[in-house]
Parts: C-alpha cells; structure tokens; sequence
C-alpha cells in the first residue's frame, strides 16, 4: 500500500468517526468539537488533492469563524443535554436509518459503476490550479461578477441577522 | 495514485451521516450542524473532480459555497435565538406554532 492511499485512509476514518461521534453527542459542545476535528481532517484531505487555497479556506473560515459562531450561540442559550439517544429509540429514527442506508446503497452502486475504471490519477496541472495566485486571478477577472455578488449576499446577511437577533423593533 | 472513487465513497459517506444527523436530533442547533457536514461532503466531491479533470471551476464554485454556508449560518443562529428568545427551548419538536 503506498503512502498516499495510508494517509489517505487514515484521514478518511478520522473524518467518518468524529462525523458519527458529531451526530451521536447528547450534548452541543461535544458536537462541535468533533464537527472541528471533521473539518481540520477534511482540510488535510484537500492538501492532498493539491487545493492549498481551499484548505486554507477550510480551516480559516470553516474550523474558526463559523464554528466559533456556533459555539458562542451554544454559550448563549445554556442549553441542557438532549436525552440519549439510545433511551427512545422510536419507529421514527428505525425509519430514519433504514432509509439513508437505502439512499447509501443506491449511490454507491451508481458510484461504482459509472467511475470505477476513470479518473484513475489526478490532472497534470492539477497542481497549477489549486494555487492562491491562479485562484486569485480567475476570481478578478473571469468570475469578477459572481465575486461581486458575494457582498451583497454578505452584507444582506449581517443586516438580516442583526434585525431577527434584535430584542425589540422601533 | 489513489482513484478518484475513493474520495467520491468518503464524500457519500459524510453525506449520509450528515442526512441521518438531520433526521435523527432534534436539537436545532445540532441539525446545523449536520446541514453543514453535507455542505463540506459536496465540497470535498467539487474539490476531486477539480483536481482530477484539470479545471478550476469546481474549486470556484467550493467557494462561493463557503460564502452562503458563512451567511446561511449567521442568519439560521439569528433566527435560532429568536426562537429561544420567544419559546425557551430550541427543540424542533415543541416549535410547532406554524403547523397545521
């Protein structure tokens, strides 16, 4: 087995067990600190695909902003732990399973069959592509009008977030 | 090399799990949480075929993502602490006020 299928693998099952760690937590925080650890892997995996401003991205705004907004609002609502899982465990979450292990099943017998035999190395250029310089050169010049979007989108978002957090409108 | 369907499985699998969070906790804020696991699973997926095909567009496109999950999120939490504001509770199962 080479390195790269070792690192790999290992970034792989530290990922997928903080995910299922993630959603089995009865209480918030927890969560959230397996939902870093998921991201910090992630953003490893994406060194590995030669996309340094993507993982950069990753844990800049991923692993720092968003989730410290997450766990600020954990602080801010003092919340008591969900009732453990495994105490109801109802039809609704049996259903629940069986039907996402259905959705799993069907896309990866898709998946297998369509990219089994394609893709089997990554691009030569692929290298070119995932710098910040090459990023930051399509993003100013041929996707400048998307980039320009993302403002607005920011800005609606600040002023939306403001006016439902308010206590009381004037 | 590793192939590109080995990336492609551990995107479906984050992907699931993120779908079975959502449909199994009740905790608002937890089902966030999830939403943004399936947000990183699609990127993870954008990421390999950009690499693997040689075009920078999926990378492109895994940033502008980035930018409305930063907004989806602030705005979700805003609406989050109205609620508790309101109910003080952020079960999903006991805000009901708009079901028939």
């Amino acid at each position: 087995m080479s390195l790269q299928a070792l690192v790999f693998l290992v970034l792989s099952f530290i990922a997928i067990v903080s995910a299922i760690l993630m959603i089995t937590r009865a209480n918030p925080v927890k969560s959230a600190i397996f939902l870093i650890i998921n991201f910090l892997s992630l953003s490893i995996i994406y060194l590995t695909l030669n996309a340094q401003f993507i993982a950069i991205i990753q844990v800049l705004v991923y692993a720092g902003a968003i989730m410290v907004l997450f766990v600020f609002v954990i602080m801010l609502l003092n919340l008591q732990d969900e009732k453990k899982l495994s105490d109801k465990l109802d039809l609704r979450k049996v259903v629940a399973l069986l039907f996402v292990l259905l959705v799993f099943g069907r896309i990866a017998l898709g998946l297998g069959k369509s990219v089994s035999e394609r893709f089997l190395k990554q691009a030569e250029n692929s290298v070119e592509i995932g710098k910040v310089e090459f990023i930051g050169e399509k993003l100013f010049t041929n996707y400048i009008l998307p980039f320009e979007i993302t403002s607005l989108i920011l800005i609606v978002a600040i002023v939306g977030s403001i006016v439902l957090a308010k206590r009381k409108f004037e | 090399m590793i192939p590109l369907s080995w990336y492609l499985f551990l995107s479906l699998t984050l992907f699931t799990i993120g779908v079975l969070g959502v449909l199994i906790r009740r905790n608002a804020i937890v089902i966030f949480m999830c939403i943004e696991l399936m947000l990183n699973s699609v990127n993870l997926a954008l990421v390999g075929f950009s690499s693997y095909i040689g075009n920078e567009l999926g990378q492109m496109l895994v940033f502008f993502v980035m930018v409305v999950a930063a907004a989806e999120v602030a705005v979700g939490l805003a609406i989050v602490i109205a609620i508790f504001r309101n109910r003080l509770t952020v079960n999903i199962d006991e805000i009901n006020l708009l079901k028939w």
